[in-house]
This record gives structure tokens, C-alpha cells and sequence, in this order.
């Protein structure tokens, strides 16, 4: 198949890679000269602003939930499963609080 | 009535008949019953059919406007395209708890008065739940019972509300809600508990992914959708909505992030796209209403589109896992394929139909100049993308090589993620096929030289974001804690403090009783016993035998009159304690309940009586 061959050849990825950053450059360029019909908010008429918005975006998304889930939401698959607090006497009742690392 | 055949019911009553049915027959009649039901809606004209007089209330069955309508012809569609999806499936109960569930969703959207709302509300979620419920693998039957707990809780808060409307106004009718207090507040809950707004959202994101891999496609579209028609048609302008609504979108991407089962994943982001939704109705100017009309229509397609996708991925690895998953494109091609599209779409990418739903939203919130509402929708717009569109594709089909010997999933699965797909960018390339049946008329031109940069901009520099930080999403193999906590483990809590403080409390009582009651009241019958052999009878003896020195009278007298008294007074007591022994059994819950019943008892002799001696009554009116 096609696109076996592209993904599996470094060559090719590397010219996908360049071409993605062509367009990239393309889109922030494009946005200075690009007439605005609706511009509400002062950001509105920024170029560039929608790309480094959607950077900005994307990394803070990523780490936000990353650090909200480490300190504490994500627990290891069988958490549920697992007898909760003062069901079990001896010492094993804690093993909730495990996270799975 | 006559004039006019419900959808609804059409399904409903349709579907009693397809265990009677066998083969392609059966398949046919399955995907034809909703066409039918979808062409039928198309021939309908607006107006009230249906109505129904019971119990001095009018009952609208069938109020039909552009509103209820648009809702009934994507309900009808996708319907269609879910059937075809699920053609392959041997279990009749699933199919008919997917037709069910889709005419009640329709009774749900023509419904036009409370009462008959409320009836086809809590059918949507009791056949739902057969969705679940068919899936084999043992998560399922726990989800589900937590699934139909929820939405009965949902349900009595919507049905608090409608008595205490019936009863303030006088009139169940469904429309812009005018009720204050309470009653407005309890309808909301009821409302938005099944829009899955956090914190009542937990329910959708536990049971949906332990659905059937067909189900899911029909649970994803209906429930929640149905609560966006009510929230438009009643809530319409309720600022708290607009506030709810962002926080939804940004709730779903948050926990995206951290998930690792695909169809979860894909549930949370159902939060997050509702989240949109919400919002605009909140905002309830005649453009936000459109824009959540035209999202939901979209979200439906899409979004039935994705599961679909996840589905088949399933179908065909038997996995369900991130973790597990990987490299999938060289054996599944097609199904990549047309889960890009539904990706592309829920991105809002331009020529595909979220980018011409998604954008009225956020355009209408603009509008209003709420620059707060706008960021942080367009924030999680990036998310969208991150998610469903980079990192599920990614770790599914591409990514490391799980090495999984899979194939294409059934002719009849592709071709529902094909019509899925079309409708998706038919809808994107020809935005007035969907603008023209919204509810108001549309001034709003999403394809504009800004719109359309910006619009990649940001899609495009999420994807360099989502390439750079490529290691720190990694998927892992965990689960997310949620809402859902509270009555998970709460509830396990909640039997610990019944089986232990509640049980020893009963103990204690009762050992209290035992000590303080029942003993001293043997002490004191052994005590009456003694006095009556020695002083009564000795005293009884002494006079018969003194005063009548032994004489036949005497004896007479002794045997019948005084024994007699004494045996009868004694039968009488031995009588009695049996009685009241069986009362005093010592156990809480009985005298909890004969405390009830005298409580009930009593009311009622007040009742009775009230009237007639009002000087004997302790209320003084």
C-alpha cells in the first residue's frame, strides 16, 4: 500500500514534516494580508493570532491536564475492584491510594 | 391523530415485530421501519396533532414546528444509518431496545405538554439501558444498573417539577419555562443531568463505552441530544446555562487527556461538543439557537461516526485500550478513513460539518460580546482536535506496531460509517442544506476568507503542538477518577455504615432492652407470684379456715369465687403477654414500622375526627 511506503520510509516522513511546516508559514502569512469582515474583539485584527492561540491552546491543554490527573485523578485500572476503605482491617485497606507509575 | 401517524410510535409499535421476522427480511424491514418513519416526518406540516384529553389536562402528542421537526428528521437518519450499522447483530433484544429508545426519543422531541414528555423521558432510559446490558464483558451489567439508577434520580427531579408546576400553574403545557424557585430548578436538573452537565454528567462517560459496539452508536446520539431540544425549547436565555455550558467543553477535553479506552475518550468529548451547545442556549439569542440546533445535528452525525470507527476497531481487535492498540492502518484502511472524516468533522475543520455548526456558537457568543465564552470555546475547539482527530488516530492506526492480526469489520458496518461520512461533508461542502430547516433564518456565512484561516490556524497549530509534545501523551494504563466516585465508592461506604454502626446500634437497643425491660419486668412477675402463693393464697387460707373453720361454704367460696378470680386474672395476664411478646420481638425496624402505622393511624383518626370534636383536637386551627 501507498501509504505503508511513505510511513515506513524516513525520506518520505521528512518531506511530509517539511511540507507541513511550509504550510504552517503559509497560514500565518496569509493572515496579514487576509480582509477581516467580523473583527469584535481587539484580537480580531492580530495576524497571527489564531496560530499562536491554537499553540498556546493545544501545549496548555496537555500539561494542565497531565499535572491534574498526577496529582491525584488517575488511578490504576482495577481501582474500582479493589475493597474500599474499612472493608479490609489489616494494612492492605490503603492500597487505593497506589498510583499506578 | 388520524390525519397524522407519530414517529415515535411508528418505531415503538414497529418494533414488536421483528422477532417475528427472519433473515433479509428482517434486515430490510429493520433499516426500513426508520426511513419510513424519516419520510413520514419529511410529508409532515407543521402543527398540533395528537391531542389527547386525560384527566382534565390536554396531552399533545404530536406538536409539530420547525424545532421539534429538524430534531425528528436527524433522529429518523440516524436511526436509518445506526441499523445498518447494526445489521449483523443476531440479538433481537438489542434492536428492539434501539428502536424502542429512538421513538421515545421522538416522543420526547414532539412531546407537547409535560405529562407526555415525562412518559417517553423515563422510556428512553429504561430501554437505553438493554444496550448496555447486551454487552458480555462484566463491567457492563454494573454500569448499566448505575446508568438507569442516575437517570431514575433525573427523572424524579423532573417529575418533582412538573407536579409542583401542575399544581402553581395549572397547566402542564411544554414550552418557555415561566415557573420560579423550585420547580424551575428541579425541570433544569432533570434537563441537564441527561445533557451530562458536570457534575451530573458521570453517568454518560461510565456506561457508554460498556455498551455494545452497536448500542453505543445509538446511545451517543439520542439521550443527550433530546435534553439539548428541551433545554432550547424551555431554557432558552438562562444565563447559568452559558457559564455550565463552557465549563462542559472544557470538562470533557480535560479528561480526554488522561484516558486510555477509546469509546471514553470519545464519551468525554461528548460532554465537551454538548458543552456547546448548552452554551448557546444559555446565550438564547435567535442565532445561538440556531447554532445549537445546527451542532447538534451535526454532533449526532459525527460523533454516531466516530463510535463507529472505535466500534469497528473493536469489533475487529477485541481490544479496547490505547495501550493495546497501534499500527492499525495497514489492516484497516477504510475504517481509518472514515474515521478522519468523522475527526475532521467534530474538528471543525472547513468543508467538513462541524466548521460550519460549531462556528455559530461561538460566532453568536461574539455577537453578544462575551470574550470570556469565546476563548474559552475556542480553547477547547483546539482540544476537539488534539483528541479525537491526533492522538485517538494516532495510537489506534498509526503509532507503535501492537502487531494485531485484524481485518475490516462487516460490508454492513462500513456502509454505515459511509453514510455517516457523506451526510458529514455534504453538510460541510452545502452548510444551507442543514441552515434552511433551522428553527430561525439564517444570517451567517461561515465560509469567509478570516473565518477559514483562522479556523486552520488553530487546527493546524494544535497539530505542531500535539507533534512536539508527542512523548508526554503517551497513553497509560489507567482510569480516571469522576463524579461517578461518589456514588461508587460513597455508595459501598454507605452498605459498610449499614453493615456495621446501623447493625451494632440494632445490638445495642436491643441488649439495652434486654437489660433495662424485659428483665426487671421478670423480676417484678416473680415477685407478684411470690405474693400470691404466700401472702394472697396464705391470707385467703387463713381466712377461709379461720372464719369459717373449714365449713362446706368455705370451700365453695374458696375453689369457684376467690381461685376463680385469681385463674381468671392470671389467664388473662398469660394471654396478654403472649400477645404483647410477639409485638416486642426487639429488632429496630419492626418498631420503626408499628411506630409508622400508629403515626398513620393516628393521622387518620385526625382526620376522621377533626370535625366532629374539634375540642378533643390538640391543633388548634
Amino acid at each position: 500500500m501507498r501509504l505503508e511506503r511513505v510511513l515506513e520510509n524516513p525520506e518520505q516522513v521528512k518531506k511530509l514534516r517539511r511540507i507541513f511546516y511550509v504550510t504552517l508559514a503559509l497560514l500565518v502569512g496569509i493572515d496579514f494580508f487576509i480582509h477581516r469582515e467580523h473583527a469584535i474583539f481587539f484580537w480580531d485584527s492580530i495576524p497571527g493570532f489564531s496560530a499562536l492561540f491554537g499553540f498556546i491552546s493545544c501545549v496548555l491543554i496537555i500539561i494542565v491536564s497531565k499535572v491534574i490527573g498526577h496529582a491525584g485523578l488517575m488511578k490504576r485500572e482495577d481501582y474500582y475492584d479493589l475493597p474500599a476503605e474499612g472493608e479490609v482491617e489489616d494494612g492492605t485497606a490503603h492500597v487505593r491510594g497506589a498510583r499506578h507509575d | 391523530m388520524i390525519n397524522w401517524l407519530h414517529p415515535g410510535l411508528l418505531l415503538i409499535f414497529g418494533a414488536l415485530l421483528v422477532p417475528f421476522l427472519k433473515g433479509r427480511v428482517k434486515q430490510g424491514y429493520l433499516v426500513l421501519l426508520p426511513s419510513a418513519a424519516f419520510v413520514n416526518l419529511v410529508l409532515t406540516a407543521p402543527g398540533r396533532y395528537g391531542v389527547v384529553h386525560f384527566l382534565g389536562q390536554e396531552l399533545v402528542f404530536g406538536r409539530v414546528d420547525r424545532l421539534s421537526l429538524i430534531f425528528g428528521y436527524v433522529f429518523t437518519l440516524m436511526a436509518a444509518i445506526g441499523m445498518v450499522y447494526a445489521l449483523h447483530v443476531k440479538e433481537d433484544r438489542q434492536h428492539l431496545a434501539a428502536l424502542v429508545y429512538v421513538g421515545a426519543s421522538l416522543g420526547v422531541v414532539f412531546a407537547g405538554d409535560y405529562f407526555s414528555l415525562f412518559i417517553f423521558w423515563e422510556m428512553m432510559a429504561f430501554s437505553s439501558v438493554f444496550l448496555i446490558w447486551s454487552q458480555k464483558w462484566k463491567e457492563a451489567a454494573g454500569a448499566g444498573f448505575r446508568y438507569i439508577l442516575v437517570h431514575t434520580f433525573g427523572g424524579v427531579a423532573l417529575l418533582g417539577g412538573i407536579v409542583l408546576i401542575a399544581v402553581t400553574q395549572g397547566s402542564i403545557t411544554f414550552g418557555p419555562n415561566h415557573a420560579s424557585g423550585l420547580a424551575f430548578w428541579l425541570i433544569l436538573i432533570g434537563f441537564i443531568l441527561n445533557a451530562a452537565v458536570p457534575p451530573l454528567h458521570a453517568w454518560l462517560a461510565d456506561a457508554y463505552p460498556e455498551a455494545t459496539v452497536t448500542g453505543a452508536v445509538f446511545l451517543c446520539a439520542f439521550t443527550t441530544k433530546t435534553a439539548v431540544y428541551v433545554l432550547v425549547r424551555a431554557f432558552s436565555g438562562t444565563e447559568i446555562l452559558i457559564y455550565l455550558g463552557v465549563a462542559m467543553a472544557l470538562y470533557g477535553v480535560i479528561y480526554a487527556v488522561l484516558e486510555n479506552d477509546i469509546r471514553r475518550l470519545l464519551a468525554y468529548h461528548i460532554i465537551s461538543q454538548v458543552g456547546y451547545m448548552v452554551a448557546g442556549v444559555g446565550i438564547g439569542t435567535e442565532m445561538a439557537q440556531n447554532g445549537s440546533v445546527a451542532h447538534a445535528f451535526s454532533h449526532i452525525l459525527y460523533k454516531a461516526l466516530l463510535f463507529m470507527g472505535a466500534g469497528a476497531v473493536i469489533y475487529a481487535t477485541g481490544r479496547r485500550k490505547l495501550t493495546e492498540l497501534g499500527g492499525l492502518y495497514k489492516t484497516m484502511p477504510i475504517t481509518l478513513t472514515l474515521y478522519m472524516i468523522g475527526g475532521f468533522s467534530i474538528s471543525a475543520f472547513p468543508l467538513f460539518s462541524g466548521f460550519v455548526s460549531k462556528s455559530m456558537v461561538v460566532a453568536a457568543g461574539a455577537e453578544q460580546h462575551l470574550p470570556g465564552v469565546v476563548l474559552l470555546l475556542t480553547l477547547a475547539s483546539s482540544g476537539t482536535f488534539l483528541h479525537t482527530g491526533l492522538k485517538l488516530p494516532y495510537y489506534i492506526f498509526f503509532g507503535k506496531d501492537a502487531g494485531i492480526q485484524a481485518k475490516e469489520p462487516p460490508l454492513n458496518m462500513l456502509i454505515g460509517m459511509g453514510l455517516a461520512a457523506f451526510l458529514c461533508i455534504a453538510i460541510g461542502l452545502f452548510p444551507d442544506l442543514l441552515y434552511r430547516y433551522l428553527p430561525y433564518p439564517v444570517h451567517f456565512h461561515p465560509y469567509t476568507g478570516d473565518h477559514v484561516v483562522g479556523a486552520l490556524s488553530i487546527l493546524l497549530f494544535t497539530a505542531l503542538g500535539f507533534f512536539l509534545l508527542l512523548k508526554q501523551l503517551d497513553p497509560e494504563p489507567t482510569i480516571s477518577l469522576d463524579t461517578d466516585w461518589f456514588y461508587r465508592i460513597g455508595g459501598r461506604k454507605f452498605l459498610w455504615l449499614a453493615d456495621h454502626p446501623i447493625a451494632a446500634y440494632e445490638g445495642f437497643v436491643s441488649e439495652m432492652y434486654r437489660t433495662m425491660v424485659i428483665r426487671p419486668m421478670k423480676r417484678v412477675v416473680l415477685l407478684c407470684r411470690r405474693f400470691d402463693v404466700e401472702v394472697i393464697d396464705g391470707a385467703v387460707n387463713a381466712v377461709g379456715r379461720g372464719v369459717f373453720g373449714g365449713g362446706w361454704l368455705s370451700n365453695v367460696f374458696e375453689n369457684y369465687i376467690i381461685y376463680g378470680f385469681i385463674n381468671l386474672l392470671g389467664y388473662a395476664n398469660h394471654v396478654g403477654a403472649r400477645i404483647f411478646r410477639r409485638l416486642q420481638t426487639g429488632s429496630v425496624h419492626n418498631y420503626a414500622m408499628i411506630i409508622i402505622i400508629g403515626f398513620f393511624i393516628l393521622v387518620n383518626i385526625y382526620i376522621l375526627f377533626k370535625d366532629r370534636f374539634p375540642s378533643f383536637m390538640l391543633v388548634v386551627k
